[in-house]
């Protein structure tokens, strides 16, 4: 059991600037993966992580190369074979399970032909054998019904399902070593749950090696037994997951832990300030040292090195991890609660409201009337008070973007009325709206990378709703320009930078500066910290709350991420296939009895900590379209009643913490059952 | 004021850049100096030219090239170096001029079918489509016999020609950036279509059509000196490239010079343009991955 599967040595990877200058991306890092362990490598994004698990397989970026080190696998070197000998060993005895499994499989291929394929390269089996293995493959990942899937090509699948496949065409070649690369990350809650259980289960059944590379210390906790932290290159922490995730020694892992939003402790997490460095910009000392509490001058001169602490069974590269050692893991969890102050006064009414993505027939178009009897988004009705937060939760699909597209204008609604500020109707046709309705609602977006324009400025783009709205010129402009960027802590020098020379989180913060230079009395987030790293994730939450507190303005919060949303909001809504399931104050939401739809994403919630499992109640396909008829969630229900579940729409209940459940069970029987389990 | 200022300065910052990339590469600078030695040629040559390009004389017939005259003389006893060096100065400034119109209204219209999309979209594209299954040159021969040679019609017809293949360029690069959220966010905010084109949109397609539109100052040569090859370009006895080869092609078995030159114009300048165009298309396309970073 013992025997190490790979060894790495001293290893080395950088690449030569443009002024001919080495800079290191991988920095001396030394590891061993013993056969049947699972490793989980864990970094923000930047931190070498994805290629320390391509040099693993013996590849190397085309622009980097090995500066020195190596990497054996069985004491062969990887890093200095020849590509014929590399063939034989990857997919073989090395395998990789891609991030995005949707993207990494053939289209146009059916899925049994490209695990044929895998089995022809990687083995000697014949044709009636090979299809054998293919079923026994799919079953092993537990994917319903083998030979139809087999049959079937890979955008039949759901995100969960490909991903599955991904796993099976890994496991087609007996693999020691299977190298995972963020397998999880763009899958759903639930979804993301299972796999993850999957892995877990492949791994005690085969007994493979894994390399578990991810940003998410959730994921990490669930499947690995011994972790790697990566800053900037280097190994910082190494050592078992329990001691790891429960008494982090090194002061990073400690700031990542506590910046992480947990159900356990609902809050707003601390944010650790500053970002790691660039490939190249730290000479000497601690590359940690600048966003460091525990920083003195010696971290600034010296660079610590990996040192292993017997007791612990771990690695640090850190002078003053002996002031982290007897840290009690309490502390990990300070979080500042949120307070705000809610007026009892509607700014938003959103009655009945249908939205339909239907193509509209010809004549329907003439009569500007949309003829869809199974809308996406159907019958929502939710108030919301000036000052509050409300937070639209669920899985990709749920129509939470698509109620936020239509609040904005973007989107028509087929049926129902949005009012704002209790009795101005919104038009529908964001053309038709007035403007002093259109500053008054403001949206932020996911991705910071597409919300702004690559050719503008950071002047230029803050300007253009200061510009719009109030038609400032010249130095006026430019003196607001300045206030609003302060207001998201960016000093006056980034005026002139473009995006590309931001960093992911000052890009979120200068989105959040447009949005709020308007002077908005709502602003719409969509998704705005999954696309960052979970120490900037932090960051961004507490300014969007900081601002909030100072100017009363009312958040539509929309996130898949339930510890996100518990931080930050005051109100909950669940919605599942455009469908309201709960809604209510967030710490009733969050408590049982519930709706069994928010059980379910609440069983699958990952936290850092080893000892908390997911709960998996529910299977975790999601159907393409709603229902017809009967509540929305009846496809996945795990407490289904009967037909009546099919036949009518459930009705609103008043849950026992003050919650509305919508469901045909009663809050006495959903109460009794969720408790007994 | 000076804001503007600085902006310009930004510009002209840019530019320098730009042509400094391009001319890193040998392809790059061979491009860019064939390009400037014609343009330059082409501004200063009635200024040193040694002999009057209209000037016949019959005892110099299909004389051929000596230190007299550097690359003989023609049917008409004309000199050919003259000639040449004075031949692409016509289909310089008309096409120049043609593929700045082609770029504008071919810019200007893909970018608002881009934009707007739908119904209005698919009608134009369609006509696009249809002007583009005629041939051109005959259409093109059907204009100027109606309309005459003068290069008051040649340049605006030329650039309606060469603009459709701009519209369809325009267009793919505005729906590579119209279904990001800086446009989503530009019209939610409540910004007019104009102003989103030209705020949000310009900026991002710009490099795609300036290059598009260095191609077809190219192909826009060729196909004026085959105009007037044709005798539809300019009228003799202007010197151009097109109609020289033309005039002279009969004689080709024993008087080539007076083909061999201006066929070496012209293709040296379209080569020129080629590959400054070429050049052009990756020196904007490496700045960006050389900026983002690392």
């Amino acid at each position: 059991m013992d025997s190490a599967v790979q060894t790495i040595n001293n290893l080395t990877i950088g690449f030569t600037s443009q002024k001919g200058k080495q800079i290191s991306i991988l920095k001396n890092i030394s590891t061993t993966i013993k056969k049947g362990e699972t490793v989980g490598i864990v970094g923000e994004s930047g931190s070498g992580k994805s290629t320390l698990a391509l040099a693993m397989m013996g590849y190397v970026k085309h622009g980097l190369y090995t500066i020195s080190g190596e990497c054996l696998f069985h004491s062969n070197n990887l890093l200095k074979m020849k590509n014929k000998d590399l063939e034989n060993i990857r997919g073989r005895k090395i395998a990789m399970i891609p991030q995005n499994a949707g993207q990494s499989l053939t289209p146009n291929l059916k899925i049994g032909y490209q695990i044929d394929e895998a089995l022809k390269l990687h083995t000697d089996l014949k044709k009636e054998e090979r299809d054998k293995k293919i079923s026994g493959l799919l079953n092993k990942v537990r994917l319903p019904s083998p030979e139809i899937m087999a049959q079937r090509y890979p955008h039949e699948l759901s995100g969960g399902q490909q991903q599955r496949v991904a796993v099976a065409m890994a496991l087609a070649g007996n693999p020691e070593l299977l190298l995972l690369d963020e397998p999880t990350t763009g899958l759903d809650v639930t979804t993301q749950a299972h796999v993850l259980e999957l892995l877990n289960f492949i791994a005690k059944d085969t007994g493979t090696s894994m390399v578990y590379v991810s940003h998410d210390l959730g994921a990490i906790a669930q499947v690995s037994d011994r972790v790697i932290v990566m800053y900037s290159g280097e190994i910082v922490l190494d050592g078992p997951v329990r001691s790891i995730l429960k008494n982090p020694i090194h002061p990073y892992t400690f700031g990542l832990l506590k910046s992480i939003p947990k159900l356990t402790s609902p809050g707003l997490p601390d944010s650790m300030s500053g970002s790691q460095p660039q490939p190249g910009t730290i000479k000497t000392g601690c590359s940690f040292y600048e966003r460091c509490n525990l920083a003195e001058d010696n971290c600034k001169n010296n660079s610590p090195t990996l040192e292993y602490i017997d007791g612990l069974n771990t690695s640090v590269r850190c002078f003053k991890y002996k002031e982290l050692i007897n840290v009690k893991e309490t502390n990990l969890d300070t979080v500042k609660s949120i307070n705000n102050h809610v007026l009892q006064n509607e700014i938003l009414d959103i009655s009945k409201v249908s939205i339909s993505y239907a193509k509209q027939k010809f004549i329907d178009q003439l009569l500007n009337k949309i003829d869809d009897s199974n809308p996406t988004v159907q019958d929502i009705n939710i108030n919301i008070n000036k000052g509050e937060t409300l937070a639209l939760v669920g899985e990709s699909g749920s129509g939470k973007s698509t109620i936020l597209k239509s609040i904005a204008g973007l989107l028509k609604t087929k049926d129902g009325m949005i009012k704002f500020d209790k009795d101005k109707v919104l038009s529908n046709d964001l053309k038709m709206r007035d403007p002093g309705f259109l500053r008054a609602i403001q949206l932020i977006f996911q991705n910071p990378d597409e919300s702004l324009n690559p050719n503008h400025t950071v002047e230029e783009i803050v300007s253009q709703p200061l510009r719009l709205y109030f038609g400032l010129k010249g130095d006026e402009l430019k003196q607001k320009i300045i206030e609003v960027l302060e207001k998201v802590r960016l000093g006056e020098f980034y005026l002139t930078r473009y995006p590309r020379q931001l960093s992911g989180g000052e890009k979120q913060r200068v989105a959040v500066a447009r949005a709020f230079a308007a002077k908005p009395d709502i602003i719409l987030c969509d998704e705005v910290t999954s696309a960052l790293d979970v120490s900037v994730q932090a960051a961004v939450l507490n300014l969007l709350q900081e601002l909030k507190e100072d100017f009363g303005t009312t958040y539509i919060f929309v996130s898949h991420d339930l510890a996100v949303v518990r931080a930050i909001s005051d109100r909950v809504a669940v919605l599942y296939q455009g469908r309201l399931c709960e809604i209510g104050p967030s710490k009733n939401v969050y408590q049982l009895p519930s709706h069994p739809y928010t059980e379910v994403l609440l069983g699958a919630v990952l936290e850092p900590d080893p000892d908390l499992k997911p709960k998996l109640v529910a299977e975790d396909i999601v159907e393409e379209k709603p229902p017809e008829k009967g509540c929305s969630f009846q496809g996945r229900c795990p407490r289904i009643l009967g037909d009546i579940c099919k036949n009518e729409v459930p009705p609103w209940q008043i849950g026992e913490n003050g919650n509305s459940i919508r469901c045909h069970i009663k809050v006495e029987d959903l109460k009794k059952q969720q408790n007994i389990n | 004021m000076t804001k503007k200022k600085e902006k310009q300065k930004n510009t002209f910052e840019k530019i320098c850049e730009v042509i400094k990339t391009m001319a890193s590469k040998p392809s790059g600078l061979i491009g860019l100096t064939i390009l400037i030695f014609h343009v330059i040629l082409a501004i200063t040559s009635p200024l040193y030219v040694p002999y009057d390009y209209k000037a016949i004389d019959p005892t110099l017939m299909l004389t051929p090239p000596s230190s007299e005259f550097w690359f003989g003389t023609d049917s008409l006893g004309r000199d050919v170096f003259t000639r040449t060096i004075l031949g692409g100065r016509t289909a310089l400034t008309v096409t120049f001029f043609g593929s700045l119109i082609a770029l504008l209204w071919g810019g200007a219209l893909g970018i608002f079918c881009g934009l707007v999309g739908g119904k209005i979209d698919d009608v134009v594209m369609r006509i696009i489509d249809a002007f583009l299954s005629i041939p051109w040159i005959l259409a093109m021969l059907l204009i100027v016999s109606l309309l005459g040679t003068t290069t008051l019609v040649l340049i605006p017809a030329l650039g309606f020609f060469y603009g459709k293949g701009i519209v369809r360029v325009a267009r793919a690069a505005t729906h590579d950036v119209i279904a990001k959220d800086f446009i989503v966010s530009a019209r939610a905010r409540g910004h007019s279509n104009l102003s989103i084109i030209w705020n949000e949109i310009l900026p991002n397609v710009r490099d795609a059509i300036m290059v598009e539109g260095a191609m077809r100052w190219s192909w826009m040569l060729l196909g004026f000196s085959s105009l007037s090859f044709l005798g539809f370009g300019v009228s003799p006895p202007t010197p151009d490239w097109g109609l020289m080869i033309s005039n002279a092609r009969g004689l080709m078995s024993f008087a080539y010079w007076a083909v061999l030159a201006p066929i070496f114009g012209l293709s040296s300048l379209i080569i020129g343009i080629n590959l400054t165009a070429d050049a052009f298309a990756k020196a904007l396309g490496i700045d960006r991955s050389t900026k983002a970073p690392v």
